[in-house]
């Protein structure tokens, strides 16, 4: 009996970062603050409070979709998904479910490996219980300061084979969220969450079986993700190995992950699929975007280079090797300082790959303007080259005017000999291992 | 000497505007007359008691306020900052709003004084308010009768001069047919032309707040100042429809599903010797058909729960002081009806196909509209019944909104008012329907019933037992 395949969809719920909540004008930044100063009658569910959505918040979504190559659709609307808990103030939570904003989309794996996307959507994201003991007794406490948030859910397909393409997808979309500038895509913050569903397809004597489908929850960081599904494979095959159960309906399990433990455990069975009486919203006027409308929003996604299409032209325009393209459109504000570089480097004949490097090894001085550095790195071209006797030579000089760093060094410190490293590298801007200078203290 | 209590809004605002009156007095008259009628009547379940004071600050602003000191009674489902709002239901015996309802602080601002806060059938689910958690309003006409329901509390308060004028809220017929039992008059707007931000939702796409008053002339001046597009509320909206509707001849729909078996004998002939009268006064009247309005209670009693079900889920037991088992029966009875609606397997063959059968009602009346301008008929099918005559069985209490809950499903106005009485001396009301923002036309045919009428003056006699 062997694993033929791990089976992986993502469910992943990203913060927005808009000023205000998605149906209240409550301030969004929920992060850290004191409980319940940023709410009001909408975000409480008081009786009689209406949501207004949050018209940047939609745009957003819409955005995004687009810019994961996602289908507009031309009619969407908010639905009530009905379920009780104590932190849903309502009673249920405001989403999307027959009409979402986009189907469709994809993620390209490093591989060239697409993960496809099936739907994304827009919802609130609900409060915060907080478990504690008041006065020696246990309660349970609500923040409703999260009550409200804008939260994009982006559902993939089960492509995903692997706990490296699922980290791997994760960070990708991570990375594009900050590129648009949309969330801050901080997982252990809670501004980017993600449930992964895993079975596995298992060979025994010619014939395949799948195991029943676990939904993984409590992942804060993409180092959990990967962590979290590899315990679960092995768990699910453990287990169809006892008692051969395999997936039907009615089956699925909810386990959280314990960091601590480094297990996952139960949370709970779902006896059935939960009913959550999805029915259209009546407080919210379904939304209908016109033609000219989409093709905007198409317009404005076209405008937004995702990251790996930035990487690959990195490779091809400026003859960076992966490695270089990959480090420099990490963020989009590295990758746009590169692109300017290069465009003043070219007339002063610098390459762009020379100052990959020196931008990728933190060779120059740190906060240089795009001008600055390069004039650092004509000036540096420019200077008579230092031979390595001439080095040697200062480093014995400032060595022996410098009694108190050799003394620091004998006594045990080695940071003593960081004044000798500054020094040389003021005079000739060369950065001296300082390894190197250690080994002439004896010479002295 | 004038009794300020029985005046109608704008002849207040006259003697107001000429020192007449006093807004402190007739403040004060209110509650005298509230203190002496309404241990009997029940229209209210709260009082304010910063009434005086309210007015106080409001005079001394100096402000010249169309409807300075005007005693004005909320319905208990309208929120209503730091005063008491119940929904009449003892889940939420103890709650105070922090924050005003739209439609409620529009007319504050323009000076009007919350009185009180009327009885309803507990968050509005009923017919007579026999539902309200706290007790029964009395007809004012005959008090071992019903006031009408839901917004009874606000139609029994007009009706027996405890206030100028009242907001209801009619979600299938609770502001036209309370109005209707009581002999007052009342709006329902088209919907979203007042705002829902506040109103304490009992189906979120049926729900109109509006005025209840003595006069459709109130009326007008009081819907002018709740209407409008509200920030608050995404599906409010208002367009001007006035001018368009101004024409020569304007022709009255009598349709003949609203004169069938079932409707009483009485009411049936009421109503038609009021469009004569009209006739007469040269209207143009013609039969016409609404194909569909025999499912229109079908349709409404699953749409309504259905949307019930959702907006009761926020009174969780967590919250507002009270446990879940003190809600009235009514309200869990449209709680379980709604969540069966919508449950899985049964959405499509239930929800989607109301869904699907309003939109045909609306069409109805689309396609009636294209041939009348307005549409007249019964409110209700009988005058005001006997106190626990229909609460053994809710479906008979459902057939009550049989007349006015189409006007509800398809988002029309409708104006009730009073046009007779039955041998019983209770009043019978008719209404006018119109299309989606026609209430300036509502209101000028009903201003022109008025003035050739004067069933809406007559008073019920409250110092006898029963009514006269």
């Amino acid at each position: 009996m062997e694993i033929e395949k791990i089976i992986i969809g993502l469910e992943v719920h990203v913060e927005l970062k808009t000023a205000s909540k998605m149906f209240c004008s409550c301030s969004a930044d929920h992060f850290g603050k004191i409980p319940n100063t940023q709410t009001c009658p909408v975000c409480l569910g008081l009786p009689g409070a209406l949501p207004v959505p949050n018209k940047k918040a939609v745009e957003w979504t819409i955005l995004l979709g687009a810019a994961l190559g996602g289908e507009i659709q031309k009619y969407s609307c908010f639905e009530r998904k009905n379920y009780f808990y104590p932190d849903l103030p309502k009673g249920y939570q405001i989403s999307q479910y027959r009409h979402p904003f986009i189907l469709g989309g994809a993620i390209v794996l490093n591989s060239g490996k697409k993960i496809r996307i099936k739907r994304i959507h827009l919802e609130e994201d609900t409060g915060k219980l907080l478990h504690e003991t008041v006065e020696q007794e246990k309660v349970s406490l609500i923040d409703f300061n999260r009550s409200g948030v804008p939260l994009v859910e982006i559902v993939s397909e089960p492509d995903i084979n692997s706990s490296e393409e699922a980290k791997e997808y994760l960070e990708k979309i991570q990375k594009v969220v900050r590129y648009l500038d949309i969330s801050s895509g901080d997982m252990e913050k809670g501004s980017m969450r993600c449930e992964p569903n895993v079975n596995l397809a298992i060979s025994n004597s010619g014939r395949i079986f799948y195991t029943p489908i676990v939904e993984l929850k409590n992942i804060n960081s993409f180092r959990f993700v990967k962590k979290a599904i590899d315990f679960e494979v092995n768990r699910l095959f453990e287990e169809f190995q006892k008692n051969r159960i395999e997936k039907a309906k009615g089956n699925k399990q909810t386990r959280g992950w314990d960091d601590t433990r480094q297990i996952t455990f139960p949370q709970r069975e779902k006896e059935e699929e939960n009913d959550y009486r999805y029915f259209p919203d009546p407080d919210i006027p379904p939304i209908e975007w016109t033609d000219e409308e989409i093709s905007n929003f198409k317009k404005q996604a076209s405008i937004f280079e995702l990251p790996w299409d930035k990487k690959a032209r990195f490779q091809s325009q400026y003859l960076l090797s992966a490695s270089q393209a990959e480090i420099l459109t990490e963020e989009k504000t590295l990758a746009d300082f590169f692109e300017q570089c290069s465009k003043l480097g070219k007339e002063k004949k610098i390459s762009p790959v020379e100052i990959a490097n020196i931008i990728i090894n933190k060779r120059s001085p740190a906060g240089l303007s795009p001008a600055q550095l390069i004039d650092w790195i004509s000036h540096q071209k420019n200077s008579p080259s230092i031979s390595e006797a001439q080095i040697d030579q200062l480093i014995i000089k400032y060595l022996s005017e410098h009694k108190e760093a050799v003394a620091g060094y004998k006594a045990g410190k080695v940071q003593a000999l960081g004044v000798i490293v500054g020094l040389i590298k003021k005079e000739t801007g060369i950065v001296v291992p300082i390894e190197k200078i250690a080994k002439f203290v004896d010479k002295i | 000497m004038i009794n300020p209590n029985q005046l109608t809004l704008v002849e207040l605002q006259q003697k107001i505007k000429s020192k007449e009156i006093s807004p402190h007095e007739l403040i004060q008259k209110t509650q005298d007359q509230i203190a002496k009628v309404d241990t009997e009547i029940f229209a209210y379940v709260s009082i304010n008691e910063r009434a005086k004071d309210q007015l106080t600050s409001l005079v001394s602003k100096g402000n010249d306020l169309p409807l300075l000191g005007i005693p004005m009674a909320v319905k208990d489902v309208l929120s209503t900052k730091g005063l008491k709002t119940t929904a009449s239901s003892k889940i939420l015996e103890n709650y105070i709003p922090p924050y005003d309802a739209t439609v409620v602080k529009k007319l504050k601002d323009a000076g009007a004084i919350v009185i009180g806060k009327t009885n309803c059938d507990s968050f509005a689910f009923g017919a007579s308010t026999e539902n309200s958690g706290f007790g029964i309003t009395k007809n004012p006409w005959d008090q071992s009768r019903v006031a009408g329901g839901s917004s009874g509390g606000s139609a029994a308060a007009v009706a027996a001069d405890e206030c100028t004028f009242a907001l209801g809220t009619d979600t299938g017929g609770s502001i036209r047919q309370p109005s209707s039992f009581c002999g007052v008059t009342g709006l329902k707007p088209t919907y979203g032309a007042c705002s829902r931000f506040g109103l304490l939702a009992m189906a979120s796409s049926f729900d109109c707040p509006g005025p209840i008053a003595k006069t459709v002339e109130d009326c007008r001046v009081i819907f002018n100042l709740m209407k409008g597009r509200d920030n608050q509320d995404a599906t409010s909206y208002y367009k001007d429809y006035g001018a368009e509707r101004k024409k020569e001849k304007i022709k009255i729909g009598l349709a003949k599903e609203f004169f069938s078996e079932g409707i009483n004998e009485e009411v049936k002939k009421t109503v038609k010797k009021a469009a004569s009268l009209l006739e007469e006064n040269g209207f143009l009247i013609e039969e016409i058909s609404l194909p569909h309005t025999q499912y229109a209670i079908a349709t409404y009693y699953i749409l309504v729960p259905s949307e019930i079900s959702s907006n009761m889920a926020r009174y969780d037991g967590i919250r507002f002081g009270k446990s879940r088992e003190v809600l009235e029966d009514e309200v869990k009875r449209r709680i379980v009806l709604g969540t069966y609606s919508l449950s899985a397997g049964y959405y499509d063959e239930y929800y989607d196909k109301a869904a699907r059968v309003r939109s045909l009602i609306t069409k109805d009346y689309l396609e009636a509209f294209s041939k009348v301008d307005v549409i007249l008929g019964p409110v209700s099918p009988t005058t005001a019944f006997k106190i626990g005559e229909k609460t053994k069985n809710p479906l008979e209490m459902y057939l009550a909104d049989v007349l006015t809950s189409s006007a509800n499903l398809a988002g029309i106005p409708g104006l009730a008012l009073p046009c007779g009485f039955d041998e019983k001396g209770l009043p019978v009301g008719m209404q006018i329907l119109g299309p989606h923002f026609s209430e300036d036309l509502l209101f000028f045919i009903g201003e022109t019933y008025q003035n050739l009428t004067d069933w809406h003056k007559k008073k019920p006699n409250l110092g006898g037992k029963n009514g006269n």
